[in-house]
């Protein structure tokens, strides 16, 4: 051991700096108390789900009460080295993920039951991965964000192939798994180039740790046009692109979405594109802020092929996971514009998070609603199943209405108010032709979303109904699903809520 | 600054929303429970509609009555819950709490599936359709409208005849459309004026001082006239109207086709006419081109139909062309009469669907080849069917009269527009052609084979209490405006007054006698 790690831990000893991550500690100590009780008794292994519910409401409650963020000090200080820095959406980030994480628990309870899988593992898993995300978010050195990234990247390959009965379930793993491992040694493969650049004493701005964002920030400040560097940001772009889902890198899309269970798909969709689009901005806001004329023609680029392979897939497409998926590369679109914006307008960052906010509310509806009305194996629900679902369930068909139409962007839900301020902003920054992309991709969504409202009220249909199959909700559920479908009105009227915009 | 009318104003707009609430997510209630519900959710909004306009100053000309701010969240875009009526949009504020109330009447009586889900869709339509009317903030105006579409649609879906399922599709598509693209044209009208407001008459004020340029204001004006066109049926995106409403349960037509595609015409007379002068004389050809494509080519199709509910469909999306040729006058009088048009087509519109549905009760079909003699069995239905008839035709004694001879006086007050006077006033004709034709097949001559078959049962008889009243109050509407316009058109006159440029103080008119198409083609390059 050099004396220099010893200093350096030495000092992180004396900062007491670990407070900065309490939430994310709690988060690791819940996840592996799990396991701990599994081995403890049977008896006991029938509470996991409640433990793990429990604790992660607790940690909610907790990160509602206080702010760690503030702990950190001022925005954009650092800890640990360098590695951590809060930026203003790290408190909102951690909310997002921790709540992402216990309503894919909740999901989690409802898929596994009467299932002979195992049950402590996949909330040990889930939980790991809301931790994984939070760090993501707050991370300000590569070596960081690639671990952190790995982290949440190899428990989605288990939780993806976790039904290891079906065979979809485990072509999703294998697909899954292949493509992440590429889009992972492309991203690291980018990011050893940005290192390599910047550690080039020959360049100007050379520092010994180009990791860093911010070294790395002003070193591409000084050296816009480096080929290196353009190709080590082109390939770091390319590998989050993979995790946001945004074409050309969609391909594993549908098939994923489809095989993976119910709640890890809606994981996936939720949290795991909302991670991607924190590290976009933060790496667009830091170290490439000065490739901004070189990134924003590809951004555009990728946000106009999104939204139109998204829309245009899914118009013909029959599966309703597949279609969520396809419709899910659409809304990456959609966010991307608003991370095109981000250069020139200062706002937008906000309405980037706020859409995320609504898609997470409107996208836990529609799964939710998947979940409870799906029998037997979820994997082939098709729209055509639904005929007729409104007689049979009025209620849940009332919620999924409410959730899709957020997804769609219609008044008064929260997505029409999270399309509008994306759309303001494209205007703001002279982005008309993607506006016009825009526009034209939430016409061609209102026909498969709204054919899939239609598959829920037609009356008089042969096909055998689902609905007939399903049980009806729960109290518990009905609960949960009113509270979204509030909370998505709510935030369409007043939007003020998270006080964002 | 607290004023008790604004409250009785926004509570226009609450109160159906939380009868629709109660309705749809209570169970277990009576007939008589959910009517009593429905007739407060619905009688309101008239009764508070009657009382504001009572109540309404007119010498307020250029600011807005009973006006309240409430702050949303969106306060950094300008953008409030900001209500209040002015001149313009009292009529239909007023047509929308009569045609509300008389559709709810009949749909309370109809014998829907599901009657309390039925119900409460249409009174959250109810509540958009009086939001939209009373919607001073821009954003708010599209918001009601757009949260009034979704219930046509469900509605539609479930509860309409043959081939809703692509009928309610090619809608929902076609609106979307027209929603976007006038949303597009609203958020550039937001962004490029630099008034950070979403509210009128702040947005209004900051553009008299700060005019736009001719090229934005002429790119603007397109989409707002192409987005609010396709919601208003505009020739040629009117495909999706006869076909929804052909399709669409008696209620939802009648809210639909009476007061919802009047929100598009609303938008240009209160929004893209005053705020974007030179953009409307910029589009002024292709407006006055594709509204005579309205009143002749939809006309000449509206003769051709034989299915009742298509023929209504049809000849509703023909009148907008009048009331699109008001507002290419170009003048008050124009919009003044393109306002009176919207309101009385409205009320006449409203009603003819309305009996229609109670020609269907009593012969199973809108075959207009299939009926015949019902006058004799249903004199009373007879009488309402042709006075609604006589009314859309435009015959003087009913509100459409006004409408179309005051556009008519417009058009021919400027050499500009006067060429249009002829072709506009052969759909008069045309109307009459199709109108007549009508009453002759469906009340007249001899019943038809299988019409005459079931000709003593128990369904073909005159029209029933929960009918009569409805089509009463449409009727007594269009006969009161009939007689005394100037209910609608002073308040309107006044206001108009203010907001419309003198079309001569514009360059595009001053130079350009004679062929405006050629003009308007000059004009682009």
């Amino acid at each position: 051991m050099n004396e220099g790690l010893a200093d350096f831990l030495r000092g992180i000893a004396a900062t007491n700096e670990w407070w900065y991550i309490m939430p994310e500690i709690l988060l690791a100590v819940l996840a592996l108390g799990l396991l701990v009780l599994e081995l403890l008794s049977p008896a006991i292994r029938k509470h996991v789900p409640r433990v793990a519910m429990g604790g992660l409401g607790l940690i909610l409650a907790l990160l509602l009460m206080v702010d760690c963020s503030d702990c950190m000090g001022a925005n954009g200080q650092s800890a640990f080295g360098g590695l951590l820095q809060s930026n203003e959406w790290s408190h909102l980030m951690r909310v997002f993920f921790v709540f992402s994480a216990l309503m894919v628990s909740y999901l989690g309870g409802i898929f596994l039951a009467g299932r002979n899988l195992a049950q402590s593992e996949f909330y040990h898993l889930v939980i790991l991965v809301a931790a994984a995300m939070m760090l993501l978010v707050q991370s300000n050195h590569f070596v960081m964000l690639f671990v952190a990234l790995e982290m949440a990247t190899v428990a989605f390959y288990v939780l993806v192939a976790y039904r290891r009965t079906s065979s979809l379930s485990l072509e999703a793993g294998i697909k899954y798994l292949i493509l992440g491992a590429l889009s992972s040694s492309i991203l690291l493969f980018g990011i050893v180039l940005l290192y390599g650049a910047g550690g080039n004493p020959a360049l100007p701005g050379a520092s010994g740790d180009s990791l860093n964002f911010d070294a790395l920030e002003s070193f591409i400040a000084l050296n816009p046009d480096n080929p290196v560097v353009l190709t080590g940001a082109m390939l770091v772009l390319a590998g989050i692109c993979f995790k946001i889902g945004a074409v050309p890198f969609q391909i594993w899309v549908p098939d994923v979405y489809q095989g993976a269970p119910n709640p890890v798909t809606a994981y996936l969709a939720i949290a795991s594109k909302a991670a991607g689009f924190m590290v976009l901005l933060s790496l667009l806001h830091g170290p490439f802020l000065a490739l901004q004329d070189f990134l924003l023609p590809v951004l555009v680029f990728i946000a106009a092929a999104s939204i139109l392979f998204g829309n245009i897939a899914a118009v013909m497409q029959r599966n309703l996971k597949r279609l969520l998926g396809l419709s899910g590369i659409a809304h990456a679109g959609y966010l991307l514009i608003g991370v095109a914006a981000s250069f020139t307008i200062e706002w937008v960052d906000n309405a980037v998070v706020f859409y995320l906010i609504t898609y997470l509310l409107a996208s836990f509806v529609v799964f939710l609603v998947l979940s409870l009305s799906g029998e037997g194996d979820d994997a082939d629900l098709n729209i055509e199943r639904y005929a007729n679902f409104s007689r049979e369930q009025p209620f849940l068909s009332g919620a999924l209405t409410c959730g899709l139409g957020s997804l769609a962007g219609i008044p008064p839900m929260g997505g029409f108010v999270a399309k509008l301020l994306l759309f303001v902003a494209a205007f703001q920054a002279g982005l008309y032709g993607l506006l016009g992309v825009a526009v034209l991709g939430v016409v061609i969504s209102v026909y498969y979303y709204f054919g899939w409202i239609r598959a829920l009220y037609f009356n008089g249909s042969s096909v055998t109904a689902l609905g007939e199959a399903s049980n009806a909700p729960t109290l518990q559920n009905r609960f949960v699903l009113c509270a979204l479908v509030v909370a998505i009105v709510v935030l369409g009227i007043f939007p003020a809520v998270v006080s964002l915009v | 600054m607290f004023d008790p009318n604004a409250t009785v104003l926004l509570a226009a707009i609450l109160v159906p929303l939380f009868a629709g609430v109660v309705l749809a997510f209570g169970s277990g209630y009576t007939g008589g429970m959910r009517r009593g519900v429905a007739l407060g959710g619905f009688g309101y909004p008239l009764v508070a509609a009657f009382f504001l306009a009572f109540r309404f100053d007119p010498a307020q000309v250029g600011a807005y009555n009973f006006e309240s701010k409430l702050a949303t969240g969106l306060d950094s875009f300008g953008i409030y819950l900001h209500l209040g009526l002015n001149g313009i949009s009292l009529p239909l504020f007023l047509l929308a709490g009569v045609v509300g109330f008389a559709a709810g009447l009949y749909a309370m009586f109809s014998n829907a599936e599901r009657p309390h889900l039925y119900l409460a869709l249409m009174l959250f339509m109810q509540s958009g359709l009086m939001g939209t009317f009373a919607s001073v903030d821009i954003f708010f105006f599209y918001f009601f409208h757009e949260f009034a579409l979704i219930p046509t649609f469900i509605m539609i879906a479930v509860w309409g005849g043959t081939g809703r399922r692509t009928a309610a599709m090619e809608m929902t598509i076609y609106l979307t459309l027209g929603a976007m693209l006038s949303l597009l044209g609203l958020v550039s009208l937001y962004v490029t004026s630099g008034a950070e407001s979403f509210s009128l008459p702040e947005l209004r004020d900051y553009l008299a001082t700060h005019p736009l340029s001719e090229t934005l204001q002429a790119n603007i004006f397109g989409l707002l006239l192409f987005g609010f066109g396709i919601l208003v049926s505009l020739f040629p995106f009117h495909s999706w109207a006869p076909k929804g409403y052909a399709s669409a349960p008696t209620g939802t037509a009648m809210l639909h086709a009476g007061v919802l595609k009047k929100f598009g015409l609303y938008g240009l007379l209160q929004i893209g006419v005053p705020l974007l002068p030179v953009g409307m004389a910029h589009w002024f050809p292709w407006l006055a081109w594709l509204a005579l494509g309205n009143i002749i080519i939809i006309g000449l199709v509206t003769i051709a139909q034989r299915d009742l509910k298509l023929m209504l469909g049809y000849s509703s999306v023909m009148h907008m062309g009048y009331a699109f040729l008001g507002i290419a006058a170009f003048s008050v009088v124009g919009a003044g009469g393109a306002l009176l048009m919207m309101v009385a087509h409205g009320l006449s519109v409203a009603l003819l669907f309305m009996l229609s549905t109670c020609i269907y009760h009593r012969s199973l079909t809108f075959d207009l080849g299939a009926m015949g003699g019902l006058a004799v069995k249903a004199p009373v239905l007879c009488a309402f069917f042709v006075a609604a008839s006589m009314a859309s035709i435009g015959l003087p004694g009913f509100g459409n009269f006004w409408g179309e001879f005051t556009i008519f006086m417009a058009l021919a007050e400027t050499e500009f527009t006067r060429w249009l006077v002829l072709p506009a006033a052969l759909g008069i004709i045309i109307s009459a052609i199709y109108g007549l034709r009508a009453v002759a097949n469906i009340f007249f001559g001899k019943p038809k084979a299988e019409f005459a078959a079931r000709w003593d049962s128990d369904e073909v008889k005159d029209l029933q209490g929960f009918e009569k009243t409805p089509a009463m109050i449409l009727l007594a509407a269009l006969v009161v405006i009939g007689i005394f316009p100037r209910l609608v058109s002073d308040r309107a006159d006044a206001e108009l007054g203010g907001l419309y440029p003198i079309k001569e103080s514009l360059p595009q008119f001053e130079t350009t006698a004679g062929t405006p198409a050629v003009s308007g083609k000059e004009q682009t390059h």
